[in-house]
């Protein structure tokens, strides 16, 4: 009996229904208690207490919202393209889930170990755009349509520098397989990518890079520009109600949480321990989870930039900057 | 050439200093005050909607139904009514119904008043979804608070700690009327000083 149970325990679909699960719940949880993380962090920068109504520190907040969302009528207005406006959403969503099945939580904890994961992640990466131009053109609304264009052209004047840092990555690392990445960086936290400066000095730039790359790929203040509400109410999200406009939210965090745990893996060790206690897991989500907290602090900080100053910082600054370290850290391991 | 490294350091700075300096407000204390929990203290000379006196002894109103707020107002939001009971002197108060949805605190009624038988309240919680609720009889609203004042110095006769939170509310009352006449006679300087001790007393 217990030896049938091991067997139909440790069979493969099995093990997909359970990962498929465990993502969605850890998802699903992140994208609710980030939105409770951001307020708490916006009020705190502001010095206001933020939410504290709905439970004990506002904890239950959450909740409160989604079971508003979900009792919201989802308003399809008249003249739009039905199918993708509803897929939309979802195409949204759906990649972020996809990708995360490929992040390595600790040695042992990850849904799938597969040795081009890195390459994974930037295709469904790409997703992500289409998806928010594909809401925003099908909402048959002038202001979602300018958000759309906004997001096409900051995406792809990011998408460059981004990759050219992954390639920089690639090369120094010599694999696509994060696991083995994030083995490469075990011992003292000076082993990690982000302190390796012997392999290329300008490797804490390199970090920077990819983070602001990060910021503007998922649409986080100061860039975004996708949904500005001041100019344009709430971009390629208006026309969006209830669940909607929810899974549109939760999506925006889960490509935060999908993004932060990137960086945790490339530039900051992913699981290993800085020093050695409590298991790696934890040492994974405390490096993630600090990494999101200064997302939430950027974006209290920092007022939205401006388009030009949007695309002039990717095009004049971040490009010709990623390139010289892609090329400088070709040049120091060939001659190293 | 230069000047784009020069830029570009001092951009880059400047996000970390503009970043710390949101980080240090992080970490202080809050400012807001949460205001049905926690309320300001309301400053000595905050003008609510006027109130009539009541005569420290009998608790009874001292208005005597002259009517000059009735005809100093100028917006038409005080009706005053009297009658002349058996054996008194003067008239007392019956009705004193101001309409506060037209009324502009000018205090013209105030200045009006000859004996100080009407003053500010300091009240401030007047949101209402009702129209009604600022059609108000000031002189239930005085019983009422009269009743309530008695009804709970009744349930802690001997309870000293209680009665001293009630304590100053008698002399509040008390206070400007005996000061009246003061600010009848010097007009300016004066009425400041009394207008913010009936305010500290209450």
């Amino acid at each position: 009996m217990t030896q049938t149970l091991t067997k139909v325990l440790t069979t493969e679909p099995f093990r997909l229904a359970l990962s498929l699960v465990a993502i969605m719940a850890f998802v699903g949880l992140n994208a609710a208690y980030l939105v409770w993380v951001e307020r708490k962090g916006a009020a705190r920068f502001q010095r206001r207490p933020g939410p504290n109504e709905v439970g004990p520190a506002g904890l239950l907040q959450p909740i409160a919202d989604a079971i508003k969302l979900l009792s919201k009528q989802l308003i399809v207005p008249a003249g739009v393209d039905r199918t993708l406006f509803r897929l939309a959403p979802l195409a949204v969503m759906a990649p972020a889930l996809a990708s995360l099945a490929v992040i390595p939580f600790s040695e042992s904890l990850a849904a799938r170990n597969i040795n081009v994961g890195l390459l994974m992640i930037f295709a469904f990466g790409s997703i992500n755009v289409m998806a928010l131009m594909v809401g925003g053109w099908s909402s048959r609304n002038k202001y979602a349509i300018i958000s759309s264009a906004r997001v096409v052209s900051q995406n792809v004047a990011y998408e460059i520098p981004m990759l050219l840092v992954v390639i920089t990555m690639i090369m120094v690392t010599g694999t696509m397989n994060l696991s083995e990445i994030v083995n490469q960086q075990a011992g003292a936290f000076w082993n990690w990518n982000l302190f390796k400066v012997w392999v290329n000095p300008l490797m804490p730039v390199t970090f920077l890079i990819f983070f602001i790359c990060m910021l503007a790929e998922t649409n986080r203040a100061p860039f975004d520009m996708a949904e500005a509400e001041s100019e344009l109410v709430a971009g390629a999200y208006t026309e969006y109600s209830g669940m909607g406009f929810g899974v549109f939210f939760m999506a925006e965090y889960a490509n935060i949480l999908l993004g932060c745990s990137l960086a945790t893996v490339l530039f900051l060790g992913g699981w290993q321990r800085p020093i050695g206690i409590l298991p790696g897991v934890f040492w994974f989500l405390l490096k993630m989870y600090l990494l999101i907290f200064s997302v939430v602090w950027i974006r209290w900080t920092f007022p939205r930039t401006q388009f030009y100053g949007l695309l002039n910082l990717s095009w004049k600054i971040l490009i010709p900057v990623s390139l010289f370290t892609l090329v400088l850290s070709s040049a120091m391991m060939k001659l190293l | 050439m230069k000047n784009v490294f020069v830029e570009i350091y001092y951009g880059v700075k400047s996000l970390f200093v503009g970043m710390a300096i949101t980080l240090r407000q992080f970490f202080k204390p809050i400012v807001t005050v949460q205001y049905p929990h926690q309320t300001l203290k309301i400053p000595a000379r905050f003008r609510g909607h006027i109130e009539l006196v009541s005569d420290p002894e009998t608790g009874k109103p001292k208005c005597f139904v002259c009517k000059l707020c009735e005809r100093a107002c100028p917006s038409d939001c005080i009706t005053v009514e009297g009658i002349k009971p058996e054996g008194a002197k003067r008239k007392t108060v019956t009705t004193y119904r101001l309409d506060f949805t037209k009324c502009s605190l000018c205090g013209s009624c105030v200045e009006a008043c000859r004996d100080n038988v009407i003053r500010f309240s300091r009240e401030y919680n007047l949101a209402s979804t009702k129209k009604e609720d600022y059609i108000m009889d000031l002189f239930k609203r005085l019983e009422a608070q009269r009743l309530e004042i008695e009804k709970s110095e009744g349930d802690s006769t001997g309870s000293a700690s209680v009665l001293a939170g009630h304590g100053p509310a008698a002399p509040a009352s008390a206070e400007p009327s005996t000061r009246a006449p003061i600010q009848v006679e010097p007009p300016k300087p004066q009425a400041p000083r009394v207008q913010a001790l009936t305010v500290e007393a209450k």
